[in-house]
């Protein structure tokens, strides 16, 4: 729960978080070393000076980290885990839904905890989506389009072979499909994090939530467009929202196009934990405000209701979330001891 | 004298240097810090070395930079052999190899990604880049006070008086101009100098709403700069971190003289 100056409580859901092993031990290569690095860059570039971490404690840091970073420390109350495969770079996973399902089940309630898959597997997909719906009833998966596989050096949401992956999750109401479309990194000349091929599935499956994260910067523009035109298109602000601290004004650009091209009820706070911690993204983005000759260029305003609704209420809409429920519950016992 | 005349070499190195862009910046590969090295040897022989923000920065803009980069090495006055090497990177190793065994980009960069089609990306960033620059003038002519209709009817002679404050646009005027008339070169010079990049001139009324769209690149090319700038500091850091003492990295960097004057 965030408490506002004013004293206001507000229901914050991390719609993004890790609990990855990006550890030395764990590195199957040298690209597992330089994707934790980079990661790492990402959080010594965009972080306050007091919020950075050691690398060692980057590279893997404890489930009570975690917990307190998020929960105690950190004003979330219900966090999502992105499970991160990348099982060409990580012996066992860099994310990985088992360690995952662990700690949900060790911290009832506080977590929600989504799959991955990979179309390429084929058959193997669709058996491993069945067994993710029966052992952790996953409620959404995370989509990494630019992950290798093999010689393949990323795939298309529209590829035939996810085709069929949707279709199946369609069934199984698995509805929440999050998809990272952030910066250009690993792809050759075809760029898999180009945003387009979310514009057809999202249009030929509307019983699903498509979350972009990193809201497609830096295709902001492409994405708001296809955002604009299908009503079950999301902005995930992961990325974004650390610009708050480095770059405000550049950070008031980028919300004033979302609240203008896609509004106030599609967009989805993120703190993509371990990158950056919830406690300083959520205080700063209640103090924001969007400079006035950009706001008043785009007519929006990022109100406290509009604030509210990204920190939390649009999340608990897409994953059913009893918010009231939740409240009461968190209140008879607001921290959860780890049972060991 | 031998060191006045490497100097002057050295300067003019770093000079020719700092006009290759980062392609999808839009800025310059030495204000980026991604040069890390570049030395005249007494031969007058020259090494580069190249650092880019990550390892996983895409090949195809890397390549861009380093075919910019080997552009600029063969205009040096005194035509020097040049070795360019590239640090870091997933394609590192490929791409030094190919440059050792004397191969152009294209048949490198063809061997990594069939179906490349380089030009089309060049125009692409072209396009972005006369965007960036463009809205950034646009918007420094606004502050000044002129009216929408002032700024559209403005023709290239009436541009070159005009004059700003340091800050962007004051930086992106004469890189506008060198935009402007490579796209257009048969231009006559009382044509409006802000067309859109197909040509088409902008009526007045409709300025807001081409700035909206400028604004919109903008914001796609900011995100990778700062990013970039980000990583870039951070792989330094973890270079060449030693007790707080100055670092070779602190060396490299005050090497770089001050830039010359904005070229045109």
């Amino acid at each position: 729960m965030f408490r506002t100056p004013e004293g206001k409580d507000i229901f914050v859901v991390d719609g993004h978080t890790h609990f990855w092993d990006g550890s030395p031990e764990n590195q199957k290569n040298i690209h597992g070393k330089q994707f934790i690095d980079c990661f790492y860059a990402y959080h010594t570039g965009l972080s306050p000076k007091e919020q950075l971490w050691e690398k060692s404690k980057f590279e893997k840091y404890s489930a009570e980290n975690l917990y307190n970073d998020l929960f105690i420390d950190g004003p979330d109350d219900i966090a999502i885990f992105q499970t991160t495969s990348l099982s060409d770079f990580y012996k066992t996973g860099f994310g990985c839904i088992k360690r995952t399902s662990e700690i949900a089940k060790r911290y009832p309630g506080r977590f929600i905890v989504n799959g991955a898959f990979d179309p390429r597997d084929g058959e193997k997909a669709l058996e491993y989506i069945h067994f993710m719906k029966e052992t952790y009833d996953i409620k959404g998966v995370k989509m990494y389009t630019a992950e290798w596989n093999g010689a393949s050096k990323g795939w298309r949401l529209n590829d035939s072979e996810a085709y069929k992956c949707f279709e199946l999750c369609d069934k199984l109401g698995i509805r929440n499909i999050h998809v990272h479309k952030g910066p250009t990194i690993i792809p050759l000349s075809k760029d898999a994090f180009d945003v387009h091929d979310v514009d057809h599935a999202a249009t030929d499956f509307q019983g699903l939530n498509w979350i972009v994260e990193h809201c497609g910067l830096p295709r902001l523009d492409d994405f708001c467009w296809i955002a604009t035109q299908e009503t079950n298109v999301y902005a995930g602000l992961a990325v974004a929202l650390p610009f708050i601290h480095s770059r405000p004004r550049y950070f008031g650009e980028v919300i004033a196009e979302l609240l203008f091209w896609i509004g106030p009820e599609k967009i989805l706070f993120g703190s993509d934990y371990a990158i950056w911690t919830p406690r300083w993204l959520v205080e700063k983005l209640w103090a924001y405000q969007i400079p006035e000759d950009i706001a008043a260029e785009r007519g929006v305003q990022l109100t406290d209701e509009i604030k509210e609704k990204i920190l939390g209420l649009n999340a608990a809409r897409l994953y059913d979330i009893d918010i009231e429920a939740r409240k009461a519950e968190f209140a008879n016992s607001p921290f959860s001891i780890a049972a060991e | 004298m031998a060191t006045a005349f490497s100097g002057s070499r050295e300067n003019e190195l770093w000079r020719r240097l700092g006009e290759v862009n980062d392609p999808e910046l839009d800025e310059s590969i030495t204000e980026m810090g991604f040069v890390e090295l570049a030395a005249v040897a007494d031969d007058g022989g020259v090494q580069v070395e190249f650092r880019l923000p990550t390892y996983w920065c895409s090949p195809n803009f890397a390549f861009l930079m380093l075919d910019g980069l080997c552009k600029a090495l063969d205009q040096l006055s005194w035509s020097p052999a040049y070795r360019v090497k590239l640090h870091d990177h997933m394609f590192a190793e490929e791409v030094n190899r190919g440059i050792e065994g004397g191969k152009a980009f294209g048949e490198i960069f063809g061997e990594l990604a069939g179906d490349l089609d380089l030009a089309g990306l060049r125009e692409t960033f072209a396009m972005k880049a006369f965007k960036r620059r463009q809205e950034a003038v646009l918007r420094g002519l606004r502050q000044h006070g002129l009216t929408d209709r002032e700024i559209l009817g403005m023709d290239l002679p009436a541009y070159d008086v005009a004059r700003f404050e340091p800050g962007e646009a004051a930086k992106q005027k004469p890189r506008y101009r060198s935009a402007l008339l490579e796209r257009f070169p048969d231009r006559r010079a009382d044509e409006p100098v802000f067309v859109t990049w197909e040509g088409q001139p902008i009526p007045a009324h409709a300025l807001s709403a081409h700035l909206a769209e400028l604004r919109g690149v903008r914001i796609n090319m900011e995100f990778n700069g700062a990013l970039c700038r980000g990583l870039k500091q951070t792989r330094y850091k973890e270079l060449d971190v030693i007790d707080g003492e100055p670092t070779l990295v602190d060396f490299i960097m005050d090497r770089v003289p001050a830039r010359a004057a904005p070229t045109a």
